[in-house]
Protein backbone atom coordinates (compact mmCIF):
# COMPACT_ATOMS: atom_id res chain seq x y z
CA UNK A 1 0.00 0.00 0.00
CA UNK A 2 1.39 3.28 -0.62
CA UNK A 3 2.03 6.11 1.36
CA UNK A 4 -1.03 8.18 -0.05
CA UNK A 5 -2.94 5.45 0.95
CA UNK A 6 -1.69 4.94 4.55
CA UNK A 7 -2.89 8.75 5.18
CA UNK A 8 -6.14 8.54 3.92
CA UNK A 9 -6.58 5.72 6.29
CA UNK A 10 -5.11 7.62 9.03
CA UNK A 11 -6.80 10.63 8.27
CA UNK A 12 -10.47 9.31 7.56
CA UNK A 13 -11.43 10.10 11.60
CA UNK A 14 -10.91 13.54 11.54
CA UNK A 15 -12.76 14.42 8.46
CA UNK A 16 -15.50 12.40 10.08
CA UNK A 17 -15.19 14.10 13.63
CA UNK A 18 -14.04 17.55 12.91
CA UNK A 19 -15.92 18.52 9.45
CA UNK A 20 -18.44 16.03 10.27
CA UNK A 21 -19.90 17.71 13.12
CA UNK A 22 -22.64 18.88 11.67
CA UNK A 23 -23.70 15.74 10.82
CA UNK A 24 -22.97 13.79 14.32
CA UNK A 25 -24.53 17.03 16.52
CA UNK A 26 -28.06 15.78 16.57
CA UNK A 27 -30.44 13.42 18.67
CA UNK A 28 -32.08 11.34 16.45
CA UNK A 29 -32.10 8.78 15.60
CA UNK A 30 -31.60 7.04 18.99
CA UNK A 31 -30.38 3.52 19.31
CA UNK A 32 -31.47 1.72 22.96
CA UNK A 33 -32.40 5.36 24.40
CA UNK A 34 -28.96 6.69 23.32
CA UNK A 35 -29.03 9.76 21.61
CA UNK A 36 -27.33 10.04 17.88
CA UNK A 37 -24.39 12.22 19.17
CA UNK A 38 -23.64 9.24 21.76
CA UNK A 39 -23.94 6.58 19.95
CA UNK A 40 -21.97 7.23 16.80
CA UNK A 41 -18.66 8.48 18.97
CA UNK A 42 -18.62 4.93 20.56
CA UNK A 43 -18.98 3.29 17.21
CA UNK A 44 -16.56 5.53 16.07
CA UNK A 45 -14.20 4.59 19.07
CA UNK A 46 -13.90 1.15 17.38
CA UNK A 47 -14.04 1.70 13.88
CA UNK A 48 -10.51 4.25 14.00
CA UNK A 49 -9.06 1.56 16.29
CA UNK A 50 -9.98 -0.78 12.67
CA UNK A 51 -8.50 1.59 10.37
CA UNK A 52 -5.22 2.11 12.26
CA UNK A 53 -5.00 -1.77 13.25
CA UNK A 54 -5.22 -2.25 9.20
CA UNK A 55 -2.46 0.17 8.57
CA UNK A 56 -0.61 -1.34 11.00
CA UNK A 57 -1.74 -5.51 9.67
CA UNK A 58 -0.32 -4.44 6.10
CA UNK A 59 2.53 -2.34 6.79
CA UNK A 60 3.56 -5.51 8.62
CA UNK A 61 2.88 -8.11 5.63
CA UNK A 62 4.61 -6.23 3.64
CA UNK A 63 7.69 -5.76 5.39
CA UNK A 64 7.24 -9.79 6.04
CA UNK A 65 7.02 -10.19 2.31
CA UNK A 66 9.77 -7.84 1.56
CA UNK A 67 11.85 -10.11 3.56
CA UNK A 68 11.06 -13.45 1.71
CA UNK A 69 11.96 -11.70 -1.62
CA UNK A 70 15.45 -10.98 -0.04
CA UNK A 71 15.83 -14.07 1.00
CA UNK B 1 -22.64 17.40 50.72
CA UNK B 2 -22.18 15.42 54.20
CA UNK B 3 -21.82 12.19 54.47
CA UNK B 4 -20.58 9.62 57.25
CA UNK B 5 -17.70 7.00 56.80
CA UNK B 6 -16.53 4.09 59.02
CA UNK B 7 -13.53 3.21 60.06
CA UNK B 8 -13.41 0.34 58.02
CA UNK B 9 -13.60 3.00 54.70
CA UNK B 10 -10.90 4.62 55.62
CA UNK B 11 -9.03 1.26 56.28
CA UNK B 12 -9.80 0.79 52.70
CA UNK B 13 -9.29 3.47 51.48
CA UNK B 14 -5.85 4.31 52.82
CA UNK B 15 -4.94 0.72 51.85
CA UNK B 16 -5.07 1.03 48.47
CA UNK B 17 -3.21 4.58 48.32
CA UNK B 18 -0.67 3.29 50.58
CA UNK B 19 0.30 0.24 48.83
CA UNK B 20 0.23 1.94 45.46
CA UNK B 21 2.67 4.50 46.78
CA UNK B 22 4.56 1.75 48.20
CA UNK B 23 4.62 0.10 44.60
CA UNK B 24 5.87 3.11 43.31
CA UNK B 25 9.21 2.76 45.22
CA UNK B 26 9.16 -1.39 44.97
CA UNK B 27 9.49 -0.22 41.35
CA UNK B 28 13.02 0.46 42.36
CA UNK B 29 14.01 -3.29 42.10
CA UNK B 30 11.52 -3.67 38.93
CA UNK B 31 14.10 -5.35 36.17
CA UNK B 32 16.56 -3.53 38.19
CA UNK B 33 19.37 -1.64 36.05
CA UNK B 34 23.04 -2.45 37.01
CA UNK B 35 23.23 1.55 37.11
CA UNK B 36 20.68 4.27 38.24
CA UNK B 37 23.33 7.19 37.60
CA UNK B 38 22.36 6.91 33.67
CA UNK B 39 19.48 9.28 32.99
CA UNK B 40 18.38 6.43 30.34
CA UNK B 41 18.03 4.14 32.91
CA UNK B 42 16.06 6.48 35.59
CA UNK B 43 14.20 8.75 32.82
CA UNK B 44 12.95 6.30 30.48
CA UNK B 45 13.04 2.83 32.19
CA UNK B 46 16.35 1.73 29.79
CA UNK B 47 14.05 1.64 26.97
CA UNK B 48 13.12 -2.15 27.60
CA UNK B 49 8.91 -2.12 28.10
CA UNK B 50 6.91 -4.06 26.24
CA UNK B 51 3.67 -3.94 24.60
CA UNK B 52 1.92 -4.56 27.49
CA UNK B 53 4.05 -2.43 30.16
CA UNK B 54 3.44 0.49 27.26
CA UNK B 55 -0.44 -0.08 27.18
CA UNK B 56 -0.56 1.09 30.69
CA UNK B 57 2.51 3.00 31.19
CA UNK B 58 0.78 5.04 28.54
CA UNK B 59 -2.64 4.22 29.26
CA UNK B 60 -1.62 5.57 33.20
CA UNK B 61 -0.53 8.94 31.31
CA UNK B 62 -3.17 9.96 29.60
CA UNK B 63 -6.28 8.71 31.32
CA UNK B 64 -6.09 10.18 34.50
CA UNK B 65 -7.94 12.45 37.30
CA UNK B 66 -8.65 14.20 35.02
CA UNK B 67 -10.74 11.94 33.10
CA UNK B 68 -12.39 10.64 36.30
CA UNK B 69 -12.93 14.51 37.91
CA UNK B 70 -12.59 16.72 34.57
CA UNK B 71 -14.56 15.11 31.85
CA UNK B 72 -17.63 13.97 34.13
CA UNK B 73 -17.44 17.54 35.63
CA UNK B 74 -17.73 19.47 32.21
CA UNK B 75 -20.56 17.02 31.29
CA UNK B 76 -22.03 18.03 34.34
CA UNK B 77 -21.75 21.66 34.12
CA UNK B 78 -22.27 22.06 30.17
CA UNK B 79 -23.85 18.68 29.01
CA UNK B 80 -22.65 17.16 25.96
CA UNK B 81 -19.58 19.70 25.52
CA UNK B 82 -18.06 16.87 28.06
CA UNK B 83 -17.96 14.59 24.86
CA UNK B 84 -15.59 16.37 23.03
CA UNK B 85 -13.17 14.08 25.09
CA UNK B 86 -14.45 11.78 23.76
CA UNK B 87 -13.80 12.83 19.93
CA UNK B 88 -10.06 13.95 21.23
CA UNK B 89 -9.92 10.52 22.08
CA UNK B 90 -10.62 8.83 19.08
CA UNK B 91 -8.16 11.51 16.95
CA UNK B 92 -4.95 10.85 19.18
CA UNK B 93 -3.94 7.58 17.68
CA UNK B 94 -3.39 8.25 13.92
CA UNK B 95 -1.17 10.91 14.97
CA UNK B 96 0.75 8.57 17.32
CA UNK B 97 1.05 6.42 14.46
CA UNK B 98 2.34 8.63 12.07
CA UNK B 99 4.79 10.14 14.46
CA UNK B 100 5.90 8.15 17.23
CA UNK B 101 7.65 5.20 16.13
CA UNK B 102 9.47 7.77 13.55
CA UNK B 103 10.46 9.29 16.97
CA UNK B 104 11.62 6.71 18.67
CA UNK B 105 13.88 5.36 15.89
CA UNK B 106 15.85 8.21 16.05
CA UNK B 107 15.86 8.66 19.85
CA UNK B 108 16.95 5.11 19.93
CA UNK B 109 19.84 5.24 17.24
CA UNK B 110 21.05 8.61 19.01
CA UNK B 111 20.13 8.18 22.54
CA UNK B 112 17.73 10.76 22.97
CA UNK B 113 15.73 11.11 26.19
CA UNK B 114 13.76 14.20 25.64
CA UNK B 115 12.10 15.38 22.16
CA UNK B 116 14.32 19.29 22.62
CA UNK B 117 17.16 16.17 22.51
CA UNK B 118 16.10 15.97 19.22
CA UNK B 119 14.87 19.26 18.21
CA UNK B 120 18.58 20.36 18.99
CA UNK B 121 20.17 17.84 16.15
CA UNK B 122 17.22 18.25 13.54
CA UNK B 123 17.37 21.78 13.68
CA UNK B 124 21.20 21.81 14.59
CA UNK B 125 20.33 24.62 16.84
CA UNK B 126 20.20 24.14 21.11
CA UNK B 127 18.48 27.81 21.89
CA UNK B 128 15.44 26.48 19.93
CA UNK B 129 15.46 22.82 21.91
CA UNK B 130 15.64 24.72 24.74
CA UNK B 131 12.81 26.81 24.25
CA UNK B 132 10.98 23.97 22.89
CA UNK B 133 11.76 22.08 26.15
CA UNK B 134 10.75 25.35 28.46
CA UNK B 135 6.97 25.10 26.72
CA UNK B 136 6.61 21.47 27.81
CA UNK B 137 7.52 22.34 31.54
CA UNK B 138 5.83 24.98 31.15
CA UNK B 139 2.31 23.31 29.82
CA UNK B 140 3.22 20.61 31.91
CA UNK B 141 2.91 22.63 35.08
CA UNK B 142 -0.74 23.16 35.13
CA UNK B 143 -1.54 19.40 34.19
CA UNK B 144 0.23 18.36 37.20
CA UNK B 145 -2.32 20.54 38.84
CA UNK B 146 -5.35 18.91 37.22
CA UNK B 147 -4.22 15.94 38.71
CA UNK B 148 -3.54 17.71 42.23
CA UNK B 149 -7.04 19.44 42.22
CA UNK B 150 -8.67 16.38 40.94
CA UNK B 151 -7.76 14.67 44.31
CA UNK B 152 -8.65 17.48 46.24
CA UNK B 153 -12.51 17.24 46.26
CA UNK B 154 -11.88 13.64 47.14
CA UNK B 155 -10.31 14.34 49.91
CA UNK B 156 -12.62 16.91 51.59
CA UNK B 157 -15.37 14.11 50.92
CA UNK B 158 -12.75 12.32 53.17
CA UNK B 159 -12.72 14.95 56.12
CA UNK B 160 -8.97 15.22 55.15
CA UNK B 161 -7.70 18.40 55.83
CA UNK B 162 -6.68 19.34 52.03
CA UNK B 163 -3.50 21.43 52.27
CA UNK B 164 -1.71 18.73 54.94
CA UNK B 165 -3.15 15.36 52.93
CA UNK B 166 -1.88 16.83 49.23
CA UNK B 167 1.18 18.03 50.48
CA UNK B 168 1.82 14.38 52.17
CA UNK B 169 0.44 12.70 48.93
CA UNK B 170 2.87 14.47 46.45
CA UNK B 171 5.97 14.54 48.32
CA UNK B 172 5.20 10.66 48.61
CA UNK B 173 4.85 10.65 44.71
CA UNK B 174 8.51 13.18 44.43
CA UNK B 175 9.85 10.50 46.65
CA UNK B 176 9.35 7.64 44.85
CA UNK B 177 9.78 9.15 41.55
CA UNK B 178 13.57 10.13 42.76
CA UNK B 179 13.84 6.72 43.78
CA UNK B 180 12.38 4.55 40.77
CA UNK B 181 12.64 7.24 38.11
CA UNK B 182 10.25 5.82 35.06
CA UNK B 183 9.85 2.25 36.51
CA UNK B 184 8.01 3.41 39.63
CA UNK B 185 5.15 5.22 37.48
CA UNK B 186 5.34 2.20 35.23
CA UNK B 187 4.53 -0.44 38.25
CA UNK B 188 2.08 1.63 39.88
CA UNK B 189 0.40 1.99 36.74
CA UNK B 190 -0.64 -1.20 36.43
CA UNK B 191 -2.26 -1.76 39.39
CA UNK B 192 -4.03 1.65 39.17
CA UNK B 193 -5.22 0.59 36.20
CA UNK B 194 -7.08 -2.81 37.73
CA UNK B 195 -8.26 -0.63 40.69
CA UNK B 196 -9.82 2.07 37.86
CA UNK B 197 -11.31 0.02 35.95
CA UNK B 198 -12.65 -2.18 38.51
CA UNK B 199 -14.51 0.86 40.23
CA UNK B 200 -15.61 2.41 36.48
CA UNK B 201 -17.11 -0.75 35.22
CA UNK B 202 -19.16 -1.39 38.42
CA UNK B 203 -20.57 2.43 38.31
CA UNK B 204 -21.45 2.46 34.79
CA UNK B 205 -23.21 -0.82 35.11
CA UNK B 206 -25.40 0.32 38.16
CA UNK B 207 -25.95 4.07 38.50
CA UNK B 208 -27.80 3.68 34.93
CA UNK B 209 -29.74 0.80 35.96
CA UNK B 210 -30.61 2.61 38.98
CA UNK B 211 -31.56 5.51 37.19
CA UNK B 212 -33.95 3.44 35.19
CA UNK B 213 -31.32 2.28 32.18
CA UNK B 214 -29.30 4.50 29.75
CA UNK B 215 -32.62 5.82 27.56
CA UNK B 216 -34.72 6.59 30.49
CA UNK B 217 -31.34 8.55 31.92
CA UNK B 218 -30.71 10.24 28.59
CA UNK B 219 -34.77 11.42 28.28
CA UNK B 220 -34.66 12.73 32.32
CA UNK B 221 -31.15 14.40 30.98
CA UNK B 222 -32.38 15.91 28.09
CA UNK B 223 -35.76 17.27 29.87
CA UNK B 224 -33.57 19.29 32.69
CA UNK B 225 -31.75 20.78 29.60
CA UNK B 226 -31.65 20.00 25.77
CA UNK B 227 -27.41 20.57 26.12
CA UNK B 228 -27.08 17.43 27.47
CA UNK B 229 -27.78 15.15 24.32
CA UNK B 230 -26.71 17.45 21.64
CA UNK B 231 -24.40 20.25 21.25
CA UNK B 232 -25.70 24.21 20.75
CA UNK B 233 -24.52 24.82 17.35
CA UNK B 234 -23.07 27.80 18.39
CA UNK B 235 -20.51 25.96 20.09
CA UNK B 236 -19.74 23.25 17.55
CA UNK B 237 -16.37 25.65 16.37
CA UNK B 238 -15.39 25.31 19.68
CA UNK B 239 -16.51 21.50 20.37
CA UNK B 240 -14.30 20.67 17.73
CA UNK B 241 -11.14 22.57 17.59
CA UNK B 242 -10.88 21.91 21.56
CA UNK B 243 -10.60 18.24 20.54
CA UNK B 244 -8.57 18.76 17.87
CA UNK B 245 -6.32 20.58 19.06
CA UNK B 246 -6.57 18.67 22.70
CA UNK B 247 -5.56 15.21 20.25
CA UNK B 248 -2.69 17.19 18.16
CA UNK B 249 -1.02 18.46 21.55
CA UNK B 250 -0.95 15.54 23.76
CA UNK B 251 1.74 13.19 22.39
CA UNK B 252 3.96 16.60 22.56
CA UNK B 253 3.59 16.86 25.91
CA UNK B 254 7.27 15.54 27.61
CA UNK B 255 5.24 13.20 29.50
CA UNK B 256 3.67 11.17 26.80
CA UNK B 257 7.30 11.14 24.73
CA UNK B 258 8.86 10.19 28.07
CA UNK B 259 6.54 7.27 27.88
CA UNK B 260 6.68 6.49 24.52
CA UNK B 261 10.64 6.53 24.49
CA UNK B 262 10.57 3.66 27.52
CA UNK B 263 9.51 1.52 24.71
CA UNK B 264 11.21 -1.57 23.77
CA UNK B 265 10.45 -1.07 19.65
CA UNK B 266 9.06 1.08 17.36
CA UNK B 267 6.35 -1.88 16.76
CA UNK B 268 5.50 -1.48 20.33
CA UNK B 269 3.99 1.76 19.59
CA UNK B 270 2.62 0.63 16.96
CA UNK B 271 0.73 -2.07 18.34
CA UNK B 272 -0.51 0.52 21.19
CA UNK B 273 -1.71 3.05 18.45
CA UNK B 274 -4.19 -0.06 17.88
CA UNK B 275 -4.98 -1.23 21.17
CA UNK B 276 -5.21 2.11 23.75
CA UNK B 277 -7.98 3.09 22.04
CA UNK B 278 -9.66 0.09 24.37
CA UNK B 279 -9.82 3.58 27.23
CA UNK B 280 -12.11 5.33 24.84
CA UNK B 281 -14.69 2.96 25.94
CA UNK B 282 -14.26 3.75 29.77
CA UNK B 283 -13.53 7.36 29.03
CA UNK B 284 -17.38 7.24 27.35
CA UNK B 285 -18.99 5.85 29.78
CA UNK B 286 -17.31 8.19 32.38
CA UNK B 287 -18.72 11.21 30.67
CA UNK B 288 -21.86 9.98 30.84
CA UNK B 289 -21.90 9.28 34.67
CA UNK B 290 -21.55 13.57 34.24
CA UNK B 291 -25.19 13.28 32.47
CA UNK B 292 -26.01 10.81 35.74
CA UNK B 293 -25.09 13.51 37.77
CA UNK B 294 -27.07 15.89 36.33
CA UNK B 295 -30.18 13.54 36.38
CA UNK B 296 -29.62 13.28 40.43
CA UNK B 297 -29.17 16.70 40.66
CA UNK B 298 -32.27 17.37 38.82
CA UNK B 299 -30.28 20.55 36.78
CA UNK B 300 -26.94 21.31 35.32
CA UNK B 301 -23.89 21.69 37.82
CA UNK B 302 -21.96 25.31 37.99
CA UNK B 303 -18.79 25.33 37.11
CA UNK B 304 -17.40 26.23 40.26
CA UNK B 305 -19.01 22.38 41.75
CA UNK B 306 -18.17 20.27 38.35
CA UNK B 307 -15.74 18.73 40.09
CA UNK B 308 -17.68 17.63 42.86
CA UNK B 309 -20.53 15.47 39.80
CA UNK B 310 -18.52 12.04 40.11
CA UNK B 311 -17.92 12.06 43.76
CA UNK B 312 -21.67 12.93 44.05
CA UNK B 313 -22.81 10.09 42.20
CA UNK B 314 -21.04 7.98 44.19
CA UNK B 315 -21.68 9.25 47.55
CA UNK B 316 -25.48 8.72 46.51
CA UNK B 317 -25.50 5.48 45.23
CA UNK B 318 -23.44 3.53 46.58
CA UNK B 319 -22.68 1.90 50.19
CA UNK B 320 -19.90 3.79 51.49
CA UNK B 321 -17.16 0.50 51.53
CA UNK B 322 -16.87 0.74 47.99
CA UNK B 323 -17.03 4.75 47.16
CA UNK B 324 -14.15 4.24 49.65
CA UNK B 325 -12.52 2.31 46.91
CA UNK B 326 -13.60 4.61 43.92
CA UNK B 327 -12.09 7.43 46.04
CA UNK B 328 -8.83 5.14 46.37
CA UNK B 329 -9.35 4.99 42.33
CA UNK B 330 -9.91 8.57 41.88
CA UNK B 331 -6.03 9.12 44.11
CA UNK B 332 -3.83 6.54 42.71
CA UNK B 333 -5.53 7.58 38.59
CA UNK B 334 -3.56 11.00 39.83
CA UNK B 335 -0.43 9.61 41.33
CA UNK B 336 0.52 7.77 38.15
CA UNK B 337 0.43 10.62 35.13
CA UNK B 338 2.01 13.27 38.17
CA UNK B 339 5.06 11.21 38.52
CA UNK B 340 5.43 10.72 35.20
CA UNK B 341 4.68 14.34 34.03
CA UNK B 342 7.00 15.33 36.57
CA UNK B 343 9.79 13.04 35.91
CA UNK B 344 9.64 14.14 31.85
CA UNK B 345 9.50 18.35 32.96
CA UNK B 346 13.11 17.26 35.42
CA UNK B 347 14.46 15.40 32.27
CA UNK B 348 14.08 19.07 29.86
CA UNK B 349 15.38 20.94 32.28
CA UNK B 350 18.28 18.68 32.68
CA UNK B 351 19.36 17.95 29.31
CA UNK B 352 18.39 20.88 27.39
CA UNK B 353 18.77 23.85 29.76
CA UNK B 354 22.00 23.04 32.51
CA UNK B 355 23.35 20.57 30.47
CA UNK B 356 23.10 22.92 27.23
CA UNK B 357 24.11 26.23 28.83
CA UNK B 358 25.54 25.78 32.37
CA UNK B 359 27.25 22.73 33.01
CA UNK B 360 28.10 20.99 29.02
CA UNK B 361 30.28 18.51 31.12
CA UNK B 362 27.94 16.94 33.12
CA UNK B 363 28.32 13.37 33.58
CA UNK B 364 25.51 11.25 33.74
CA UNK B 365 25.35 10.61 36.83
CA UNK B 366 24.87 13.95 37.58
CA UNK B 367 22.36 14.66 35.45
CA UNK B 368 20.64 11.67 36.72
CA UNK B 369 20.98 12.82 40.10
CA UNK B 370 19.43 16.82 39.50
CA UNK B 371 17.03 15.40 37.69
CA UNK B 372 16.16 13.92 40.50
CA UNK B 373 16.34 16.98 42.55
CA UNK B 374 13.84 18.41 39.96
CA UNK B 375 11.31 16.21 40.32
CA UNK B 376 10.47 17.25 43.33
CA UNK B 377 10.85 21.19 42.25
CA UNK B 378 8.12 20.41 39.70
CA UNK B 379 5.98 18.64 41.83
CA UNK B 380 5.91 21.85 44.59
CA UNK B 381 5.70 24.28 41.59
CA UNK B 382 2.75 22.38 40.70
CA UNK B 383 1.17 22.36 44.32
CA UNK B 384 1.54 25.85 44.95
CA UNK B 385 -0.16 26.08 41.27
CA UNK B 386 -2.91 24.32 42.17
CA UNK B 387 -3.89 26.43 45.19
CA UNK B 388 -4.43 29.55 42.79
CA UNK B 389 -7.81 30.89 42.31
CA UNK B 390 -8.03 29.88 38.74
CA UNK B 391 -7.77 26.33 39.75
CA UNK B 392 -10.64 26.12 41.11
CA UNK B 393 -13.46 26.76 38.31
CA UNK B 394 -14.40 23.99 35.71
CA UNK B 395 -10.78 22.63 36.24
CA UNK B 396 -10.54 20.87 32.47
CA UNK B 397 -9.84 24.13 31.32
CA UNK B 398 -6.12 23.60 33.30
CA UNK B 399 -5.19 20.76 30.98
CA UNK B 400 -6.37 22.87 27.73
CA UNK B 401 -3.94 26.34 29.00
CA UNK B 402 -1.32 23.67 28.74
CA UNK B 403 -2.49 22.22 25.75
CA UNK B 404 -2.61 25.77 24.13
CA UNK B 405 1.06 26.27 24.75
CA UNK B 406 2.24 22.97 24.20
CA UNK B 407 0.96 22.70 20.46
CA UNK B 408 3.15 25.84 19.23
CA UNK B 409 5.83 23.19 19.65
CA UNK B 410 4.22 21.19 16.69
CA UNK B 411 6.37 22.34 13.75
CA UNK B 412 9.32 22.17 15.25
CA UNK B 413 8.82 18.08 16.75
CA UNK B 414 5.50 16.78 14.10
CA UNK B 415 6.48 18.45 11.27
CA UNK B 416 10.44 17.84 11.14
CA UNK B 417 10.04 14.39 11.17
CA UNK B 418 8.52 14.50 7.93
CA UNK B 419 11.04 17.17 6.06
CA UNK B 420 14.40 18.86 6.80
CA UNK B 421 13.96 21.72 4.66
CA UNK B 422 12.18 23.77 7.44
CA UNK B 423 14.39 26.90 8.87
CA UNK B 424 14.65 26.98 12.54
CA UNK B 425 14.22 30.75 12.67
CA UNK B 426 11.19 30.26 11.00
CA UNK B 427 9.70 27.77 13.29
CA UNK B 428 11.47 30.05 16.26
CA UNK B 429 9.34 32.82 14.41
CA UNK B 430 5.82 30.68 14.37
CA UNK B 431 6.44 29.33 17.96
CA UNK B 432 6.50 32.99 19.31
CA UNK B 433 4.21 34.07 17.43
CA UNK B 434 2.08 31.14 18.37
CA UNK B 435 2.57 31.48 22.03
CA UNK B 436 1.66 35.04 22.22
CA UNK B 437 -1.15 34.89 20.88
CA UNK B 438 -2.03 31.57 23.28
CA UNK B 439 -1.28 33.82 26.17
CA UNK B 440 -3.31 36.92 24.81
CA UNK B 441 -6.32 35.34 24.16
CA UNK B 442 -6.59 33.81 27.39
CA UNK B 443 -5.91 36.42 29.26
CA UNK B 444 -8.25 38.05 27.84
CA UNK B 445 -10.55 35.42 28.58
CA UNK B 446 -8.96 35.63 32.38
CA UNK B 447 -7.88 31.99 32.07
CA UNK B 448 -11.68 31.06 33.02
CA UNK B 449 -11.82 28.88 30.39
CA UNK B 450 -10.08 28.30 26.98
CA UNK B 451 -12.61 29.16 24.15
CA UNK B 452 -12.18 32.23 22.44
CA UNK B 453 -15.95 34.16 22.46
CA UNK B 454 -14.89 36.78 19.61
CA UNK B 455 -14.20 33.76 17.35
CA UNK B 456 -16.94 31.77 17.51
CA UNK B 457 -15.45 30.10 20.38
CA UNK B 458 -12.76 28.59 18.64
CA UNK B 459 -10.17 26.79 20.98
CA UNK B 460 -7.40 29.05 21.96
CA UNK B 461 -4.68 26.18 21.17
CA UNK B 462 -5.87 26.10 17.55
CA UNK B 463 -6.29 29.72 17.07
CA UNK B 464 -2.73 30.16 18.20
CA UNK B 465 -1.56 26.95 15.85
CA UNK B 466 -3.04 28.66 12.92
CA UNK B 467 -1.26 31.60 13.84
CA UNK B 468 2.69 29.92 14.57
CA UNK B 469 1.74 27.78 10.98
CA UNK B 470 1.09 31.24 9.09
CA UNK B 471 3.81 32.78 10.19
CA UNK B 472 6.25 29.86 9.75
CA UNK B 473 4.53 29.68 5.69
CA UNK B 474 5.54 33.28 5.15
CA UNK B 475 8.83 33.00 6.44
CA UNK B 476 9.70 30.27 5.00
CA UNK B 477 8.70 31.81 1.74
CA UNK B 478 11.27 34.58 2.63
CA UNK B 479 13.42 32.28 2.80
CA UNK B 480 12.69 30.61 -0.45
CA UNK B 481 13.10 33.44 -1.82
CA UNK B 482 16.25 34.58 -0.40
CA UNK B 483 17.51 30.71 -1.51
CA UNK B 484 18.28 29.48 1.61
CA UNK B 485 16.47 26.48 1.86
CA UNK B 486 18.69 23.70 2.65
CA UNK B 487 18.63 20.62 4.95
CA UNK B 488 18.95 21.29 8.59
CA UNK B 489 20.25 19.04 11.19
CA UNK B 490 22.79 16.32 11.79
CA UNK B 491 19.74 14.16 10.98
CA UNK B 492 19.63 11.93 7.85
CA UNK B 493 15.77 11.28 6.87
CA UNK B 494 17.27 6.76 6.86
CA UNK B 495 17.41 7.74 10.53
CA UNK B 496 13.72 7.20 11.06
CA UNK B 497 13.22 4.07 9.36
CA UNK B 498 12.43 1.26 11.57
CA UNK B 499 15.43 -0.35 13.54
CA UNK B 500 14.82 -4.15 12.46
CA UNK B 501 14.45 -3.17 8.63
CA UNK B 502 18.67 -1.65 8.83
CA UNK B 503 19.93 -4.69 10.16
Amino acid sequence: MNAIAKFILLAIPYFLMVLGIGIYNRVNPKLGGWPFFYWYQLVWIFVAAILTSAVYLVERREKASKKGDAQ
Amino acid sequence: MSYTFALTDYVIFFAIVIGVLVAGFLGHFWRKPTTFKDIQEWGIGGRRFGTVVVWFLLGGDLYTAYTLVAVPGLAASSGALGMFAITYGIMIYPIVYATMPRMWNVSKRRGYVTASDYVKDRFNSRMLAMLIGLTGVVAEIPYIALQIVGIKFVMSSLAIPAIIGLTIAFLLVAGFTFFSGLRGPALTAIIKDAIIWAAVIVIVIYVPLKLGGFGHMFSAAAAISPSTVSLSPALELGYVTLALGSALALFLYPHAITGTLGSKSSKTIKRNSALLPLYNVLLLFVAIIGIAAVVQNNGLYSSSTSSLAFPDVILHTFPSAFTAFAFAAVVVGSIVPASIMALASANLLTRNVYLEYINPNASSATQSLLSKVLVIVVIALALAFSFVPAASGEIVYLQTFGGAFILQTLPAVYLSLYTRKLNKYAVGLGWAAGLGTALYALFEIGFKSSLYKPIDFIYVGILSLVVNLAVLAVTMLVVVALKKVKEEGIIENAEFQDISEMD
